[in-house]
């Protein structure tokens, strides 16, 4: 596969981030092009439809279906309150009334005389979007949504759970090779987002969430500590809607993995920053990956390059890369050369293969599959 | 249908593109007319790029086309894609056709009156047709409305099939279903403006009023009832209107495949669907019952073909890349853990296989990592078959005639309407596909997976896919059957030889004697039980086999019956596996251990020097 390499995760110093915020249905746009919001400034809002009640009006009233409309107090489209009659039967010239009340306010959407069901439709919900990042409006998509840009500093993660939070970071790792432990969490950490090392254990992380810690950036966490930590088994990785209090980002992987240096580096010298952050995880179709963005002042951005933001076109020799499976996981190199031919790999399997010159002056031979360029 | 570009007639096609846009990878193939006959020529292989940041299949389609170039030194790609019709100087292809899997396959939403009749054809046909089966929907399935209309709320489905009722019969229970989906609204995955195609295929006197309920707000396809009696299950209709408004609608959303629409002529076809042509040419031209599964990135899909009935299911969430933890989930670590032969904690594999399911497209570099894989594959095959034969039945609501003795038996009846029929004695075929099978670095691993993972009973041919192409000859097939007939029988298809397994179990002892004979030659010996023995015999030899299994084992022929009977070689050759049926696997470490060390070196699955790392006890742990 001479084009199999992965792209690697950003971890940019500076660059242009525009971010789009769409509501689920269409509905209004609450800013104008060119105006500059805060993080938590609404930007659009609509109603989704609430819930519906299924009723068969035609079995309750002890009629055939066909007749449902005739004994139909309320019509579709028409209001009715709770216990408000909305069908009515009358039996023996008046005397007897049946009725079938409104379970809940709502709006008639169906009265079916095939079936004798009736919908009723309870109001709608509204639902806001905010801002995420603070910056300029500069796209209006009508009824659906708005795009914000900023110049900022972005780190992606590779896996994260639970979803958008805004907040201060600390910086809780003296090196990038420690764990974040329990004892390292206090109420200074209330409403910050922390910066670990290469691992976080289980204990810090419930003792994060009692202290109201906001979210958490570390290397590696224990794939059984996940588990106990969410209540559930991840199957697929689709994760965003984890309730558990904090929001967890991964930047590395699974097992104690040291934070890479650009990563580290990079989030230290933002310390006492705010940023906004989202561990929402989606590997496949569509994929997208945690994030920690920190706004930048247009001061702070003018004068700076932004960082190529294009597709990278390859490895080339004296890319630097990180090798993303064993026996290497996790070690930093640079491309010594790319073998053209096919070679035979421990497991016999022929593939295309990297030389990387490791950190330590080793050159070992890897899989192109296995490795992702450090594009920082 | 044949292109409307293309002036040749397919006869005269010299070179074809087939390429398949799967969930990680997409696969080029090459296909060359050579001295009368279509052969395959080249392969390329690029990651699919339907994903941030590229977004666009077309740039993942074109990198795999251009390895074929490069390996080739032909020349089929240009500025707007690939060249066809072919130039008079020789550049491009006669014919280009795709399949597509990428961006999460068609998947589709199902809803049947009844659980078991209706709903239950409903989803035998939406799997038929190539799709993903999010959830079924029926008036029994023991939800109540309230939360049947909250799941359709957040299902967001590329697709629905409402079934329901016999033609004549009441309309009023598959109205009320079309008036729940109705009133849950449903949106689709690919987002606002995207209209939801529905099709119905229920009874179709319930027609105008489910045109009433359904018509105004979604893309509504009405189709013949796919159960018009209840006797007789007829899913071609819906299958080729879920084909057309995968192409109108779903398609033409995903990111790329407008472009990638305009390179050719013949609908993309969901791989699945593919791949599911190709067994059943396999089953119909040799007349015989197969069972195949393409194991994918992100599912497992199953294909049984018996007694001429085709069924296909797809395991949405078992696959080796993407889906790779939810095996994990489904199959639970200790399964997994009882196919590696060597010490590690579990806590190390569960780290491992997130990794995998973290950054999908990496392969394994060491044995071990192979071997973890080739663990996680058993269990995923496993998983996929049983929920193969859920759906492998007889049509539930169907009279039957029983025998005399069973016919009072309250519990044989209700057995007969909930059991699969398929019996593993009369599968005649079992065939692998999908990128971890075809690219397995020995053929003895696929046929050891396979074998692990179905547990064939009695004779067994098995096969697999050379490299990965049966969903680009399906696709073929559908206007070039020649050309796909020819290069499935001579460049596709990998006979690995035949499985003799007795069915059943016993202590220790000789479970199985044989004597094969062929080419004036013959070989005499015994298989304990326990044991896998292979034989070496080519693909073009075939065999005659005497076989007496022990008295609690049946190889065909009955419990301790002597069989007298053919069998074909292959690159494995006939591989006498008498570990019983279930497999007996030990449960105490160090027997399972030396067990699995042994079946493996038995069919010489890994490199030698493995066994022996293993053994020393240097089946490392490390991270």
């Amino acid at each position: 596969m001479a084009y199999a390499y992965t792209p690697s995760l950003k971890a940019k110093r500076f660059t242009i981030v525009n971010k789009t915020r769409r509501l689920p249905l269409p509905g209004e746009v609450l800013v104008k092009q060119g105006d500059t919001v805060a993080h938590d400034q609404i930007v659009a809002k609509t109603q989704i439809p609430g819930e519906v009640r299924l009723m068969n009006v035609a079995n309750m009233l002890g009629v055939e279906p066909e007749e449902t409309s005739e004994y139909m107090q309320k019509k579709p489209n028409e209001f009715a309150e709770k216990g408000e009659a909305i069908a009515q039967r009358n039996s023996f010239f008046g005397l007897f009334k049946s009725y079938v009340r409104a379970p809940t306010s709502g709006t008639i959407e169906l009265v079916s005389n095939v079936t004798g069901q009736v919908a009723l439709r309870e109001p709608n919900v509204a639902v806001e979007i905010t801002a995420y990042i603070p910056g300029k409006v500069v796209q209006i998509i009508p009824r659906e949504g708005v795009t914000i840009r900023t110049p900022a500093a972005l780190v992606q993660g590779i896996f994260g759970v639970s979803g958008e939070a805004h907040a201060e970071l600390k910086v809780v790792a003296d090196s990038r090779d420690e764990t974040l432990t329990a004892e390292k969490i206090d109420s200074s950490c209330k409403d910050r987002v922390l910066v670990g090392g290469a691992l976080v254990t289980l204990e810090a992380l419930t003792k994060a969430v009692q202290m109201g810690v906001r979210g958490i950036v570390v290397g590696g966490i224990e794939e059984e500590d996940l588990i106990k930590f969410l209540g559930h088994e991840i199957g697929v990785a689709i994760t965003g809607h984890e309730d558990v209090g904090t929001t967890l980002i991964i930047t590395e992987g699974f097992g104690k993995m040291r934070m890479s240096t650009g990563t580290f580096n990079l989030l230290k010298s933002f310390a006492g920053r705010k940023a906004s952050i989202n561990g929402a995880t989606q590997i496949r179709a569509g994929v997208m990956r945690p994030e920690i963005i920190i706004a930048l002042t247009d001061d702070e951005a003018r004068g700076l390059n932004e960082e190529a933001d294009e597709i990278s076109g390859g490895m080339t020799p004296g890319t630097q890369i990180r090798v993303i499976r064993d026996p290497y996981f996790g070690a930093i190199g640079r491309v010594a050369s790319l073998p053209v031919e096919l070679e035979t790999v421990q497991t016999e399997s022929q593939v295309r293969v990297v030389e990387v010159e490791l950190e330590d002056k080793r050159n070992v031979i890897v899989p192109r599959a296995n490795v992702e360029i450090i594009e920082a | 249908m044949l292109s409307q570009r293309q002036t040749k007639k397919p006869e005269e096609f010299g070179l074809i593109l087939a390429t398949d846009v799967g969930s990680t990878t997409t696969k080029a193939r090459l296909f060359m007319k050579k001295g009368g006959e279509y052969r395959f020529v080249s392969s390329g292989e690029a990651p699919t790029t339907v994903e941030a940041p590229y977004e666009d299949v077309t740039r993942g389609v074109r990198n795999a086309v251009r390895e074929v170039e490069e390996l080739t030194g032909l020349h089929l790609l240009r500025e707007e894609g690939i060249i066809w019709p072919r130039t008079d100087k020789g550049d491009g292809v006669d014919l280009y056709v795709t399949t597509s899997s990428a961006g999460g396959g068609l998947q589709m939403m199902v809803a049947g009156v009844v659980k078991s009749m209706t709903a239950e054809s409903a989803e035998r046909a939406a799997l038929g047709a190539g799709a993903i089966v999010m959830d079924v929907i029926s008036v029994d399935d023991g939800r109540s409305q309230h939360e049947k209309i909250e799941r359709i709320r957040t299902l967001r489905p590329d697709m629905i099939l409402i079934a329901g009722g016999t033609d004549g019969g009441t309309i009023t229970h598959v109205v009320e279903t079309a008036e729940l989906v109705a009133a849950a609204e449903p949106r689709a995955r690919l987002g606002i403006g995207y209209e939801l195609p529905i099709v119905y295929a229920g009874n179709k006197d319930a027609r105008t009023a489910i045109s009433k309920t359904l018509g105004q707000k979604y893309a509504l396809k009405i189709v013949d009832n796919i159960r018009p009696v209840l006797e007789l299950e007829n899913p071609e209709p819906a299958r080729n209107a879920i084909h057309e408004l995968f192409m109108e609608h779903v398609m033409s959303h995903a990111p790329g495949y407008d472009r990638l629409m305009k390179w050719t002529d013949v609908p993309i076809m969901p791989t699945p669907a593919g791949e599911g042509l190709m067994f059943r040419t396999l089953a119909e031209l040799r007349k015989v019952n197969v069972i195949g599964v393409g194991l994918g990135g992100a599912t497992t899909n199953v294909y049984s073909i018996y007694d001429g009935k085709f069924v296909r299911t797809v395991s949405a969430n078992l696959g080796m890349s993407y889906s790779v933890c939810n095996v994990l989930k489904e199959a639970t670590i200790g399964n997994i853990m009882r196919w590696i032969p060597f010490d590690v904690r579990p806590a190390l594999i569960r780290n491992r296989l997130r990794n995998k399911m973290i950054r999908p497209t990496t392969i394994p570099q060491t044995i071990e990592e192979l071997i973890v894989e080739h663990a996680v594959a058993r269990e995923a095959l496993r998983l996929g078959f049983t929920h193969h034969k859920l759906l492998a039945r007889g049509l539930v609501g169907v009279q039957r005639v029983l025998d005399i003795t069973r016919i009072f038996d309250q519990q044989a009846r209700a057995q007969a309407q909930v059991e699969t029929y398929l019996d593993m004695l009369r599968i005649d075929m079992l065939a692998g596909t999908g990128g971890l099978l075809s690219h397995a670095p020995r053929r003895a691993q696929s046929a050891l997976l396979l074998m692990d993972g179905f547990q064939p009973e009695g004779l067994t041919k098995l096969a697999q896919d050379s490299v990965f192409m049966m969903p680009h000859l399906g696709v073929l097939s559908t206007v070039h059957p020649q050309a796909a007939l020819e290069i499935f029988e001579k460049d596709c298809l990998v006979r690995l030889g035949t499985c003799i397994a007795p069915k059943g179990v016993m202590e220790n002892g000789n479970a199985l004697s044989f004597r094969i004979e062929y080419q004036q030659s013959a070989v005499e010996g015994g298989v304990p039980f326990g044991s896998i023995k292979a034989v070496p015999l080519d693909a073009q030899t075939t065999a005659k086999l005497v076989l007496s299994p022990a008295k609690n084992l049946d190889i065909g022929a009955g419990h301790g019956h002597r069989l007298e009977t053919t069998a074909e070689g292959g690159v494995v050759g006939l591989i006498f596996d008498c570990r019983g049926r279930p497999i007996q696997i030990p449960e105490d470490q160090p027997s399972r251990r030396e067990k699995l060390l042994e079946w493996f070196q038995a069919m010489n699955a890994y490199p030698e020097a493995v066994y022996e790392h293993i053994k020393s006890g240097e089946g490392k742990e490390a991270n």
